[in-house]
């Protein structure tokens, strides 16, 4: 008994064990659909409570900076027609980088803007006080016949500027800036010191009931 | 003479034992990276061409809203519709959805619940602002308008 036990072979055949991974790994492959979650991230305002009347914030005009969009895809950028949005986020950068009338807070953070930021800051006194909070808002406003693509591209350009502007500030382009996830605390740490001080300012108004349903 | 012989000496055949490991390890990394697609999209999903996109950590923490035009048109009109997990749903279910997405998070993480919104690009804007209206009122505030990567020129 003990003889014929050990006659008998000890492997197991694996020889198919390849075909049989072959097969799993062609079902994966098949169904499987890498998940880009990809996009541009909003933050909704919090919803207003009907007993509490909004609360009146008080901002100068020159402090806003106006972007409609109306049911034919034109754009009025501050009081002036454009038909697409090329060039939209040099603008938008210029507005916030502007320190019309900045306080002591906001000379501090001009003092603390790399050199080629400050460069490009003018002190014009018609356009924004400073990119500090309450200093420069930008204001999207759409119709309800504005298509979406539309939309979203000025959001897009406006983002486009404050990613810019915040990866100036701690010497990475835009694209690396944004690529940040706060995961280790070293990137958190850049992403605050890019953020810190310009919040992003981007107020998306109630579109208006023209062109839609 | 003697070269050739001594070719014919050398083995023909290549170790393939280590075949199925290699394979293993592919199956391995598309089993991990695979997500089964558990509902059909009924409505078109073009989705709009951005650049400055930003990518999401927490898998877990979004729920997916399709909005488009009705693939199928004699059935559900030509209007823009919402698609939530597999059904099309109206503007005004979206309070009771997101609290059914909030319901399947941990209580810590349920303020942090994501909503990616897949829009065509063909949609406007009015549908969009009463998803966002709905979304605020059922605060859930963080919204991920989901598009695809273009190129700046």
């Amino acid at each position: 008994m003990a003889r014929k036990k050990g006659r008998m072979s000890q492997e197991v055949n694996a020889g198919s064990m390849a075909d049989i991974a072959f097969l799993l790994l062609i079902f994966f492959l098949v169904t499987t659909t890498i998940a880009s979650d990809k996009g541009i991230l909003n933050i909704l305002p919090p919803k207003q409570d009907p007993n509490v009347p909004p609360p009146e914030i008080k901002l100068n005009e020159r402090n806003i900076f106006n972007i409609l969009v109306n049911a034919n895809d034109q754009l009025l950028v501050e009081g002036e027609y454009r038909e697409n949005t090329a060039g939209l986020s040099e603008d938008v950068k210029d507005f916030l980088l502007n320190f019309g009338n900045p306080d002591e807070e906001a000379l501090a953070l001009f003092n603390s803007l790399p050199q080629s930021l400050r460069n490009r800051a003018k002190r014009e006194s018609s356009s924004s006080d400073h990119p500090m909070s309450g200093g420069a808002v930008v204001s999207i406003k759409t119709n309800r016949g504005t298509s979406y693509e539309v939309y979203l591209d000025v959001f897009d350009q406006v983002k486009k500027a404050y990613f810019e502007i915040y990866g100036e500030r701690v010497g990475l382009s835009a694209e690396q800036y944004r690529t940040l996830t706060g995961k280790t605390p070293a990137e958190k740490e850049l992403m605050d010191r890019g953020k810190e001080g310009i919040p992003m300012a981007i107020s998306i108004a109630e579109p208006d009931k023209i062109g839609g349903n | 003479m003697s070269k050739f012989k001594k070719k014919t000496n050398t083995s023909q055949s290549i170790p393939t034992s280590a075949l199925p490991d290699i394979i293993f390890m592919l199956l391995f990394f598309f089993m991990v990276t695979t997500v089964l697609r558990e509902s059909d999209i009924l409505v078109e999903q073009k989705l709009p061409q951005m650049t400055q996109l930003q990518k999401l950590e927490k898998k877990t923490l979004i729920s997916y809203l399709y909005v488009g035009k009705p693939k199928n048109t004699a059935l559900y009109g030509t209007e823009p519709r919402i698609q939530a997990n597999d059904v099309l749903i109206g503007t005004k279910d979206i309070l009771l959805w997101v609290n059914q997405e909030k319901d399947k998070l941990s209580e810590a993480e349920r303020d942090q619940i994501t909503v990616s919104m897949k829009v065509d690009k063909e949609v406007k804007m009015g549908p969009i602002s009463d998803i966002q209206f709905e979304l605020r009122e059922a605060d859930a505030r963080k919204l991920l308008y989901a598009s695809t990567g273009r190129i700046e020129n």
